[in-house]
């Protein structure tokens, strides 16, 4: 919006309007408004059939936090986020680094696959990794046995101990190739003299990659931080199709909890509750991660 | 041996772990639609003995996935056609035409770019229940609509910020105006920018999965994801249909994928997520 575009003689100021009108007002209706009025639920208690809507100020936030349930979820988001974001910032930074300043005849083949699951759905997603982790004929299982792990072997997503980290290496699976092809890219930014000065002045690998590679993807850091903490917080296909939050409550997390509230139990304000939470949340987070990070935008080419 | 290769053939070795990670279980699933249930566990991985359709007809009749394969392509096809259309529109007015107070539409769109489908959801819900659009095909598209022209305005803004001045300017001489200029002239230099939206459109509103459970009650107006998601429900233990059913959702982004992979890498790297 930098800038003021000029107007032609003659031309309406209002032009522009014209223009911009009719997706204005789908979005308007069908998503701004929508919006405000998750907040102004949240301060009601209200079923969602019922004629009476009753005001009750700020209760359903008194509630939430401390309601187990929300604490729950809270948290399993939080672990979440080790496995959708971190470990694949790490296997990301890792592979990128290995492959700095060599030209790898048929990398594009390579980047095709690994970026692979980032387009099929996450109920796909979920279909697949049961039958993997399927207690009895699946493949993970059959593995621990071949290799003489026999007590290894877990009912991995109808375990107590195991649903959640195993839910989360899913996380894990379908994002580091996104964040490896991200950096890679970003590192064809970074000038190869910085590295051979480098070498000269006697860094090792390890040194060039702290000192140079990683400041200079601090914008693909940031982007990639961004997308996969706002994936790992909205987790909900992947719940759905795999663990439904079970088993009890141990892969419970908050967009299955807004789903379980509003629509199957119809709370609609305390719904609403957790959904500005998590907004607020989402919100704030890429606000920060691109403040810390920088202009993310320049990442994108 | 070559030094070159010295140096790169542990590399390849890491590269080719981490590739068989992602692909492993893709090919799995792959071969296991093929296969009989108890083939799938005696060798995971293997190829099928002896190849069968007979899971895809299954899925395909019995499991209604011809009925939700129409109502994905019908959904898709409206969200993905208005909200281009729609956004290069709105996108040629924040880039390039003079218009009040566009700080502050800008700013509105920008809300809808940020916020997840969640603090959309309740409302949504009650409303089409309220007016009775629930189980309709306007329950799915007008919302995906809504958030999809928010991102798209934003991403083709940021295309006719930039657009040649010179070239703009050379029509508007010759007599263009604005609508010739936007499809005449900049729109065949947006190509790129449209077709990665198009990609990306496509991909999410394909994908898409907690407006369809919500909106809709009954089997016959499922979207792909949500039928898979209840199929699953329903023929747990048949293995080898299940890997039928999920290859007939994936199949579609995964051919576009490769299709236009270049775009769709390119949006992705963008920062380009859904909110």
């Amino acid at each position: 919006m930098k800038t003021a575009n000029h107007r032609y003689p003659g031309e309406s100021k209002f032009k522009g309007w014209l223009y911009l009108l009719p997706a204005f007002l789908i979005y308007f209706f069908f998503t701004f408004i929508p919006i405000l009025e998750t907040f102004r639920s949240s301060f009601y208690d209200w079923n969602g059939f019922s004629a009476e809507r009753t005001f009750i100020g700020i209760q359903n936030y008194v509630d939430l936090f401390s309601d187990p349930l929300f604490l729950k979820a809270i948290s399993n988001n939080l672990v979440f986020i080790i496995f959708y974001s971190i470990i694949p910032i790490l296997i990301g930074l890792f592979l990128s680094a290995i492959l700095t300043g060599t030209d790898l005849p048929g990398f594009s083949f390579f980047r095709t696959v690994f970026f692979l699951p980032q387009v099929i759905s996450m109920v796909v997603v979920g279909v697949l990794w049961r039958w993997m982790f399927n207690p009895v004929s699946g493949p993970i299982n059959q593995v621990l046995s071949l290799v003489g792990l026999d007590s290894w072997r877990q009912a991995w997503l109808g375990s107590f101990e195991f649903a959640l980290p195993a839910v989360g290496s899913i996380g894990s699976w379908v994002q580091y190739g996104f964040c490896m092809v991200l950096f890679l890219a970003g590192i064809q930014r970074i000038p190869t003299e910085q590295y051979e000065a480098a070498e000269l002045d006697g860094a090792n690998a390890l040194n060039r990659f702290i000192y140079i590679t990683v400041p200079g993807l601090r914008a693909e850091i940031g982007v990639a931080m961004i997308t996969t903490m706002i994936s790992a917080l909205r987790v909900f296909d992947l719940i759905y199709a795999t663990t439904k939050g079970g088993p009890g409550e141990t892969t419970l997390v908050t967009g299955f909890l807004i789903y379980r509230s509003a629509i199957l139990n119809n709370r609609i304000g305390y719904g609403a509750t957790i959904a500005t939470v998590l907004t607020v949340i989402i919100l704030l987070l890429s606000f920060l991660i691109r403040r810390f990070m920088g202009n993310s935008e320049e990442a994108s080419t | 041996m070559n030094p070159r290769w010295k140096k790169l053939i542990p590399r390849y070795i890491i590269l080719i772990i981490f590739m068989l990670i992602v692909l492993l279980p893709i090919w799995g699933m792959l071969n296991s639609a093929f296969k009989s249930d108890s083939q799938i566990v005696s060798s995971p991985f293997g190829l099928p003995e002896s190849w069968t359709f007979e899971n895809f007809q299954k899925a395909w009749t019995v499991g209604k996935f011809n009925v939700f394969f129409k109502n994905s392509v019908i959904v898709t096809t409206a969200v993905v056609v208005s909200s281009v259309f729609l956004s290069i529109l709105s996108g040629y007015a924040f880039g390039q035409l003079p218009m009040p107070a566009k700080g502050i539409l800008f700013a509105i769109m920008l809300i809808g770019y940020m916020v997840p489908f969640e603090a959309v959801i309740i409302p949504l819900y009650n409303w089409m229940n309220a007016i009775g659009l629930r189980n309709t095909y306007w329950a799915l598209i007008l919302p995906q609509v809504g958030l999809s022209v928010s991102f798209g305005t934003l991403w083709m803004s940021s295309f006719f910020e930039t657009a040649p001045k010179e070239l703009i300017d050379a029509a508007t001489i010759d007599g263009c105006d604005r609508w010739q200029i936007l499809w005449q002239i900049l729109f065949p230099l947006a190509q790129p920018s449209v077709t990665t939206l198009i990609v990306l459109i496509f991909m999410w509103t394909w994908n898409e999965f907690l407006l369809s459970l919500v909106m809709v009650q009954t089997e016959a107006m499922r979207t792909l994801p949500v039928g898979l998601a209840f199929f699953q429900g329903k023929y747990t233990s048949d293995l080898s249909l299940m890997a039928a059913g999920a290859i007939i959702v994936a199949l579609p982004t995964v051919i576009i994928y490769i299709i236009f992979q270049r775009y769709f890498i390119k949006g992705m790297l963008g920062g380009a997520i859904k909110g």
